[in-house]
């Protein structure tokens, strides 16, 4: 019974080292994803958008552990909802795999574009989601409340800038229609990072879940309203990109 | 996590079939359970899980009084049945015993023909009448899920049956005295899994008309048939409440060890 039972710890904590890797594979591939869209670099873009085979296969991998584990081992209380979080939280990090490549087409589509403006936010929010990413995971290994605490409270900073670059950028198309290409571009990326942000405070709910067993959104900001247009023009000032 | 103090147990919704209050039982100086107050709701599968030898076959025993035929037990405490002490020395044992019936881990048919096994509770209420014992034969036999395997062979040697039909065959005697409470004591230890599967099944398809009790040892058994589930130990009810809660995520510590297979 201990050696099975011993074997089986194992294999959890392997399955959360996998788990582990996957994320900061993606994280870097976000970052990457970012530097390429600021610094006009299409061979980094490239080689993020390669990467996401190797993401969507560790997505695969991960998930047929899960599946060997419940089917072989019959998890309960504890290791049960451990499976059942790394389960729902690879796809969490896939999906911001996914939008890595997003922005890293971005990044090709602007390479010869030169931006109105030197960008400031979007690599803002680029290093925040990025933070987000590695807190909620190291709050999973560390079955940490406090991160958990701190990846959502991040994420209001996120909605804030999202809203705020939203405004921005429409009133700059509004003002200067010869840079409407880049500004929809823009726009698209702040809004694939806010929806990164979203997929990563899913991964800290888990992680919460995890931990206490109790299911429950920990972010209710997320159905707040969003500020109406007018508000975030009024105070957006200058349009930053 | 608590892991000392035993954790209130909280009156489950509904009607309530069976409950205990400060109950104890002793054999000679050995506290076999331990001040076990719970409420069993009426109509709804409840398991008692927990290592060998911590009290979960005795807390069973007792709602039919099977501990008295054990000379040095002992009972303190209290133990109702629709509201009224089972201990009480008004209560009529045997009249008890028809109201809660048993099944239990080895199927013990009579030597005689699977009719006679179930007509054998019945006679021995007086009921006679051919008709009438021929009709409780075919209800009890079609509530346990049998009758459509030995409606043609029903004066053949109950003996000649499978492990799980003979299973399903202590059901059906059961069955036959119109019990309002069935106790299952381990039913499927000694089931393959296709018997225990129907057994399983019939279990559930019981709890419409009956309050169960199961014993079990297989906790994946408990997780899949039962709404509420106790987890004994060393005596004590540790933890008793929605069975998805205590598979899930439950709240002593002991518990969780337990059903993670961290011991027993």
């Amino acid at each position: 019974m201990r050696r099975t039972r011993q074997a089986f710890e194992e294999q959890l904590e392997q399955l959360e080292r996998h788990l582990l890797e996957m994320g900061t594979f993606v994280e870097s591939m976000l970052e990457k994803a970012g530097r390429a869209l600021c610094q006009h670099d299409v061979n980094l873009a490239r080689e993020t958008i390669a990467a996401d085979d190797t993401a969507d296969q560790m997505d695969l991998q991960i998930e047929q552990e899960c599946m060997r584990l419940l089917a072989l081992q019959q998890p309960m209380s504890r290791d049960l909802r451990t499976i059942g979080t790394v389960m729902k939280v690879i796809a969490d990090v896939e999906r911001v795999g996914d939008y890595s490549v997003d922005i890293a087409r971005a990044a090709i589509d602007l390479a010869e574009t030169e931006y109105y403006k030197p960008l400031e936010d979007i690599p803002r929010m680029v290093e925040i989601v990025r933070r987000m990413l590695r807190q909620a995971l190291e709050a999973l290994v560390a079955r940490d409340l406090e991160l958990v605490r701190q990846v959502i409270e991040k994420d209001d900073e996120v909605d804030r800038l999202w809203y705020k670059l939203r405004g921005q950028l429409e009133q700059t198309m509004r003002e200067r229609p010869e840079i409407v290409q880049q500004a929809v571009a823009l726009l698209l990326v702040a809004r694939y990072l806010e929806r990164v942000a979203d997929h990563v405070v899913n991964i800290a709910e888990r992680v919460a879940y995890m931990e206490t067993g109790r299911l429950e959104v920990l972010a209710p900001s997320h159905l707040a309203e969003a500020p109406s247009r007018a508000d975030a023009e009024g105070d957006s000032g200058p349009a930053q990109e | 996590m608590s892991s000392d103090a035993n954790l209130p147990i909280k009156k489950p919704e509904g009607e309530i079939k069976l409950e205990t209050h400060d109950l104890s039982l002793y054999y000679d100086g050995f506290h076999a359970l331990k001040n076990i107050s719970v409420y069993i709701p009426a109509r709804r599968i409840t398991a008692l899980i927990g290592p060998s030898g911590c009290g979960k076959s005795s807390f069973l025993r007792c709602f039919n009084r099977m501990n008295d035929l054990i000379q040095s037990a002992r009972v303190t405490g209290e133990v109702l049945i629709d509201g009224a002490n089972v201990y009480d020395r008004t209560t009529d044992v045997a009249a008890l015993r028809k109201r809660v019936g048993m099944v239990f881990q080895t199927p013990n048919p009579f030597p005689m023909s699977i009719y006679d096994n179930v007509a054998y509770g019945p006679r021995l209420h007086g009921i006679r009448e051919r008709s009438a014992l021929d009709e409780v034969v075919e209800k009890s036999l079609r509530g346990a899920a049998l009758w459509d395997e030995v409606k043609d062979t029903l004066r053949k040697s109950a003996l000649d049956l499978s492990g799980g039909q003979q299973q399903r065959l202590s059901i059906a005697r059961v069955l036959a005295v119109e019990p309002e409470v069935l106790l299952m004591d381990e039913p499927c230890s000694a089931l393959d899994p296709t018997a225990t599967f129907k057994i399983e099944e019939l279990m559930i398809e019981l709890m419409e008309n009956y309050t169960i009790v199961i014993v079990t040892h297989n906790m994946y058994q408990a997780s899949r048939v039962s709404q509420y589930t106790g987890f004994f130990l060393l005596g004590d009810l540790i933890e008793y409440g929605d069975t998805v809660q205590i598979f899930e995520n439950p709240k002593d510590q002991r518990t969780d060890d337990y059903v993670r297979g961290r011991f027993g």
